[in-house]
């Protein structure tokens, strides 16, 4: 891609790779910059050359916390904030971890999982597995 | 060309605080308008330009202008949420200066206890973070607390004393929502709802409305009250979810406050009152580092053992704030208002001696937009 071209625009193509298991982030062909989420232009330089590239899906959590719900309502589930290898951000979910263990620097890995209502979503796990 | 001291609020007035049982949101911001024209001492007729942000009604500046049977010069409805008042004072600021308009009125109302009990609000979760099921907005604001503690050992007392010192000067306003003693024991004991927040860390859910009036400074000594004057103003936006936030313990308000201090020819230990939009405890830490008051990292030993209660080194949300006071969902001009009573010696039980300075601050959306005005006394100018 060298520029804005016809076709779906940034968000449909994320989602529909997404839902064939498969999560890639952009990449700025001007200035090099990673890119998430998708976006029309680079947040950095401006330029519209936005590719499609597979992360390595390492990371290292930046924030979490914990929604309490009572457990007959579905219980406690976590919320993460989680710095991708490549120098972005991106919201998600630890799985294969006990809440209170996810802390500041916990170093995971990407997986297409399920997010809310049973939809694709990009979830981690702690780097090495479950634990 | 400045817009220091150029314009003036002349006028103020709260409607429906706390519950306004039957009345709607638009209902209770008027009768704020009615109040504040009264206590400005003009006439509906002379109000040229308006200026409001209501939760639900995403023209709400054309249903004001209806309601009060206005055809008005300028109808602002910029929207960044519970910031947005302090922009329009700006804006305001602007308007009276060009004489483009001559009277500028500006307000907000919310009946969302009575009407729900909860938060109402149009927003969505953001695409990004809705798989995830964050608390909107409450789980944004637990992230920013939690990297605050981590990176600067923050901790969970000095979280729980900003509610007691907001509670601790709450006692002191007869019009406070919330006025029983409230201990960090207390706040600590608190339901949990989104690490490390706790119920005790949150903003109140009330009804409530206020209005101001504005005008050129040269006109402003003609109206009863004593003028208050707009001395600086600035902004800064810096994402919109929290997820797009570059650093969740540093704000917009380092260049919000920076602009507004620097167009009021003053610094922080200037002043004399503040009020920051407390939204959560973990607010008032991070608005007090990025506007100065402390170094950034320092805002838990700032807070921590009544430093911002009355009889601290800085007194901040007189009032109250939106922990004890008053929270109708956006609660932005009710920081400005309660800056305009301290400046006025209005303040009651809970004036401060001589106080001739005061800065109000809000925050829109997830830490999203910040907004600083500064404000004076005659004796300022
Ligand atoms: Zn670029």
């Amino acid at each position: 891609m060298t520029g804005i071209e016809k076709g779906p625009g940034p968000d449909a193509v994320f989602a529909a790779k997404l839902a064939e298991g498969t999560f890639e982030i952009q990449k700025c062909g001007g200035c090099g910059t990673h890119v998430f989420h998708p976006r029309v232009i680079c947040p950095a330089c401006g330029g519209a050359d936005l590719g499609w590239v597979a992360p390595t899906g390492r990371g290292t959590v930046y924030a979490r916390t914990v929604v309490r719900r009572k457990p007959e309502r579905g219980g406690d589930y976590n919320v993460v904030l989680v710095d991708l290898e490549e120098g972005v951000r991106m919201m998600s979910r630890i799985d294969g971890i006990e809440h209170d263990r996810i802390v500041t620097g916990l170093k995971v890995t990407a997986s297409v999982g399920e997010g809310a209502e049973g939809k694709p979503a990009v979830v981690f796990e702690p780097e090495g597995g479950a634990q | 060309m400045s817009l220091r001291g150029k314009a003036a609020i002349v006028g103020t007035a709260l409607a429906g605080c706390g519950e306004a049982h039957g009345k709607g949101a638009m209902e209770i911001t008027i009768e704020a308008v009615h109040g504040a024209l009264a206590d400005a001492g003009i006439a509906l007729g002379e109000v040229d330009a308006i200026a409001t942000c209501q939760p639900l009604d995403m023209l709400s500046g054309l249903t004001l202008a209806q309601e009060l049977g206005l055809s008005p010069k300028f109808t602002m409805n910029n929207r960044m949420g519970g910031s947005s008042f302090l922009s329009h004072t700006l804006w305001a600021a602007m308007l009276l200066e060009l004489r483009l308009a001559d009277t500028v009125l500006i307000c907000y109302g919310s009946n969302q206890r009575t009407a729900s009990g909860k938060l109402m609000t149009a927003l969505g979760l953001p695409t990004y973070e809705a798989p995830y099921r964050p608390l909107f907005p409450l789980s944004s604001y637990a992230l920013a607390a939690d990297r605050h503690m981590t990176q600067f050992g923050t901790t969970r007392e000095q979280l729980a004393d900003v509610a007691v010192a907001a509670r601790a000067w709450a006692q002191k306003n007869p019009e406070a929502f919330l006025r029983d003693p409230l201990t960090r024991e207390d706040v600590i004991a608190s339901r949990l709802v989104s690490d490390p927040l706790r119920v005790r860390d949150c903003c109140l859910v009330t009804d409530g409305g206020g209005a101001i009036v504005m005008r050129r400074s040269e006109a402003a000594k003609d109206h009863p009250r004593p003028p208050v004057y707009l001395l600086g103003g600035g902004e800064g936006t810096t994402h919109r979810d929290i997820s797009e936030m570059a650093d969740l313990t540093e704000t917009g308000a380092v260049q919000s406050g920076q602009t507004a201090m620097e167009m009021a020819g003053v610094k922080p230990a200037d002043i004399d009152v503040v009020q920051l939009y407390d939204a959560f405890t973990i607010n008032v830490i991070l608005f007090l580092e990025d506007l100065g008051f402390c170094k950034k990292g320092e805002g838990g030993a700032f807070v921590a053992n009544g430093g911002i209660a009355p009889g601290g080194h800085l007194p901040v949300n007189t009032n109250g704030g939106g922990l004890s006071c008053v929270h109708p969902g956006m609660y932005g001009i009710f920081t400005l208002i309660e800056a305009v009573r301290q400046l006025r010696g209005d303040a009651g039980d809970r004036q401060i001696d001589s106080a001739e300075l005061a800065l109000a601050h809000g925050n829109g959306g997830v830490l999203s937009s910040q907004v600083t005005n500064i404000l004076g006394t005659d004796a300022t100018l």
